[in-house]
């Protein structure tokens, strides 16, 4: 996995939204091995330490766990699947709906314009993408 | 040599005066284990000062240096690898013979690890340093400090004026032999927009003073900008 990093953000949380990404998208799957922090490390090519940091933090979210001398787990808990998606959902639409808001549009202009969209993306791009 | 400070550099009101001129001027900096740290600054700003007091190549005026909770002497002294900004090799000698001439002059020093990362550089090691380029002469620079099995490492702007391929090289080999759970590196650069992202922890210096520091990711959620941004927003 490549990481396309923004610096303008903590690079940690930049490799916990790629991975909860992967979940969401069934690319990891409950239960799965993730790759060795130092291997990690090398993939992404970051500072170990920034992976160490990510790790223990999707560790305190209760995401993954590290079983001793195995390796970290994605956790197996079909909820987490649910509970990433919707996070990542609402995170998505919450910065969509403040830059409309900046733009200067009201709700009813805001359901429009998305109801629009949507009917251009019919039979398209949401089509047989996410299984969800 | 046993590692149990939990900061491997310790600065209290560190002063520095060349005939007169106020080089650094009370550095205050508990720099923890483990980390690699960014020295930026401005030219002038200390950055090569203090990291030279650090290494014991050079004396402050006022103020005290503990590094690995002791004051320097000698024995520590051989526990850190300094990377000097510098070309301080002799023009006839080859990769070879440099990376035998440091390995009898430091007891700690990797010839296999040495050879490894000559090759992982691109280089040859019956190169001769008058037909390298800058950017391979600072290859070789890595070379060397990375491959002493010490500690602390510490770089005087190793990227400084190297062409963007050698840049890369040094940044990738850095991070791949750098070993968290027993070595610090501190280096100094002006890079920072590529070096940024290598870095745990990061010191601003501007005029001998420390104008901020802290770990870089905190920086970054704090401030919403990358290093790179912070820095020009530091040094107005």
């Amino acid at each position: 996995m490549k990481l396309e990093y923004d610096a303008s953000k903590p690079i940690y949380e930049q490799i916990i939204d790629k991975i909860k990404k992967m979940i969401v998208r069934g690319e990891l799957k409950p239960g799965d091995k993730l790759p060795s922090q130092r291997k990690m490390a090398k993939k992404v090519e970051v500072n170990p330490n920034t992976i160490q940091r990510a790790y223990r933090e999707m560790e305190n979210r209760k995401l993954v766990e590290t079983k001793r001398g195995l390796g970290t787990f994605i956790k197996k808990d079909e909820e987490i699947i649910n509970k990433i998606s919707e996070e990542m959902a609402n995170r998505t639409v919450e910065k969509f709906i403040n830059e409309m808001k900046s733009l200067g549009f009201n709700e009813d202009e805001v359901l429009e314009i998305l109801k629009n969209n949507l009917e251009k993306f019919e039979g398209g791009v949401f089509n047989g993408t996410n299984s969800k | 040599m046993e590692l149990t400070a939990s900061n491997v550099v310790e600065l209290k009101n560190l002063q520095k005066k060349y005939s007169g001129v106020k080089a650094l001027k009370g550095i205050d900096l508990d720099l923890p284990a483990g980390k690699i740290t960014g020295l930026i600054g401005p030219n002038g700003s200390g950055k090569s000062t203090m990291l030279k007091i650090i290494a014991g190549l050079t004396q402050a005026t006022g103020g005290q240096v503990k590094v690995f909770d002791k004051s320097l002497n000698y024995k520590i002294k051989n526990e850190i690898a300094f990377l000097p900004e510098i070309n301080h090799f002799y023009d006839w000698m080859s990769i070879e013979e440099i990376i035998n001439f440091t390995n009898k002059q430091f007891s700690n020093f990797d010839t296999e690890k040495a050879a490894e990362i000559t090759e992982f550089m691109n280089l040859k090691s019956e190169m001769k340093i008058k037909d390298l380029s800058k950017g391979m002469v600072g290859r070789v620079k890595l070379i060397l400090a990375m491959s002493r099995d010490v500690p602390l490492i510490i770089m005087d702007e190793p990227l400084a004026g190297i062409d963007p391929k050698s840049r890369a090289q040094i940044l990738e080999s850095l991070i791949s032999e750098y070993n968290a759970e027993t070595q610090s590196i501190i280096l100094s650069t002006h890079e920072v927009l590529e070096a940024e992202k290598f870095f745990d922890y990061v010191i601003f210096l501007e005029q001998g003073k420390i104008k901020l520091q802290g770990n870089a990711d905190d920086l970054r959620r704090e401030r919403k900008k990358s290093i790179q941004d912070i820095s020009k927003e530091v040094f107005m």
